[in-house]
């Protein structure tokens, strides 16, 4: 076993977890934060994408224990005291979602993809968000969705 | 869909990490970014006994200019090796190809040495190094070496690094000339059913193809003399493509020899 600590959106969590506990269940079973979703669990789907020292990773293919003292966002900590983030505002505005499974990847994507190139090309966010899969949408919602942050974060700026 | 137990080491230094692995032997794997690994290990197509995370390995994650080429450390991430104007400016091929390997938050954590290791056929990293024929530098109990591509991998999945041998560091060497890289995949940031690294240089012509062998097959099209329809005749006739349910082999011969062509035409451009 071993001693894991992270910074959570923020807070410092710990827990002792075997080496091979991988940084999704770590979040979801020992921390309580099932707000990232586990889909195919090896690394096609994206769901269970979070940042990782401000950059998008998948949980799933990652040990906790490889990542201690490093900091770690998920979808739960997007908001900001009680309000929705521009890019979760705009999921729901332009219904960027159905069932809702594969949302925390695309949130927690498109918030980092957005801070390195807040105006985006249509073929900029196309390709951002091709590595995370959503079996309802058909997308095009989901392309709207990441124009529509850009313009939320322009309009209310850092 | 949970990875088998195993045993984690996390040492500070090559020299712990190389002591690690020997220890472990056959039964060790090394952890690098794990985009390879751990999927491996999350369908129990692999079960090591044995992990050496290298990721708190001081000084691997370096990019350095070195005389005729740049040298990538065993912990650069693909993304940084990507975004790095070292390694662009040596060998602006490296960045092309990167970027059609896998998605964004793979790269993020991914690094380019454990994709040469890992020694996919389908994949971008390990044809690039064939093409310029690179080399991998390792550490093992009896001190460090330099194996060159060609000699490297040994098919598919496989190389010539030795049981107890960590790979610290691939060296990129600049060219003369052009290079490009073309490449078909089902989806995009999918493993290619096909793809082509391409050098021109005044002096030769040569190409590496992907996912059509056990290991990437370097083909020199030099006699080809600028015409590169006929590179693409040549390609065609010396690839041994296998059938998948991606695509047929026939399929694959074509696809192959129409990447070539576009490659060859780009970097003789370039």
């Amino acid at each position: 076993m071993h001693d894991v600590t992270l910074i959570v959106n923020g807070v410092p969590r710990h827990a002792r977890v075997p080496a091979r506990r991988l940084l999704s269940d770590f979040l979801r079973h020992d921390l309580g934060l099932t707000g990232t979703h586990v889909g195919c669990e090896h690394g096609v789907c994206g769901a269970c994408t979070v940042l990782l020292d401000g950059r998008p990773v998948r949980a799933c293919l990652t040990f906790a224990v490889s990542v201690s003292g490093q900091e770690v966002t998920t979808v739960e900590g997007l908001a900001r005291d009680g309000e929705l983030s521009p890019v979760q505002r705009a999921f729901a505005e332009c219904h960027g979602l159905q069932c809702g499974f594969c949302t925390p990847g695309f949130l927690t994507t498109v918030t980092a993809f957005l801070r390195e190139n807040p105006a985006p090309a249509d073929d900029e966010a196309i390709e951002a968000v091709a590595g995370n899969l959503c079996r309802c949408t058909g997308y095009q919602n989901i392309v709207k969705s990441v124009h529509r942050a850009a313009e939320l974060m322009a309009e209310e700026g850092p | 869909m949970k990875p088998p137990s195993f045993v984690y080491h996390a040492p500070a230094t090559v020299a712990e990490a190389v002591e690690a692995l020997a220890a472990a032997g056959a039964d060790g794997k090394v952890l690098a970014g794990g985009q390879s690994l751990i999927p491996l290990m999350n369908m129990r197509l692999a079960a090591p006994g044995q992990l050496v995370d290298i990721n708190h390995v001081a000084g691997l994650g370096e990019i350095t200019a070195e005389a005729g080429g740049v040298r990538v450390g065993a912990l650069a991430r693909h993304a940084e090796v990507e975004a790095s104007e070292t390694a662009f400016a040596a060998q602006p091929l490296v960045r092309g190809a990167l970027r059609l390997v896998a998605h964004p938050a793979v790269r993020n954590r991914g690094t380019t040495v454990g994709s040469i290791v890992h020694a996919d056929p389908a994949a971008e990293m390990p044809a690039v190094l064939a093409l310029l024929d690179g080399s991998v530098r390792v550490r093992g109990p009896e001190g460090e070496r330099d194996i060159p591509a060609a000699e490297f991998f040994t098919g598919p999945m496989e190389s010539s690094l030795r049981t107890g041998e960590l790979a610290v560091s691939a060296f990129f060497p600049s060219t003369r000339g052009g290079t490009a890289i073309a490449e078909v995949a089902r989806r995009h940031g999918d493993y290619a059913m096909a793809g082509v690294a391409a050098l021109v240089a005044p002096d030769r012509a040569r190409v590496a193809c992907l996912s059509v062998g056990p290991v990437p097959v370097v083909v020199d099209v030099t006699s080809a003399e600028g015409d590169w329809k006929r590179a693409a005749h040549l390609v065609r006739e010396r690839i041994e493509p296998e059938a998948d349910i991606h695509a047929t082999a026939d399929y694959r011969r074509h696809l192959t020899g129409v990447l070539a062509e576009r490659a060859l035409r780009e970097a003789a451009d370039a």
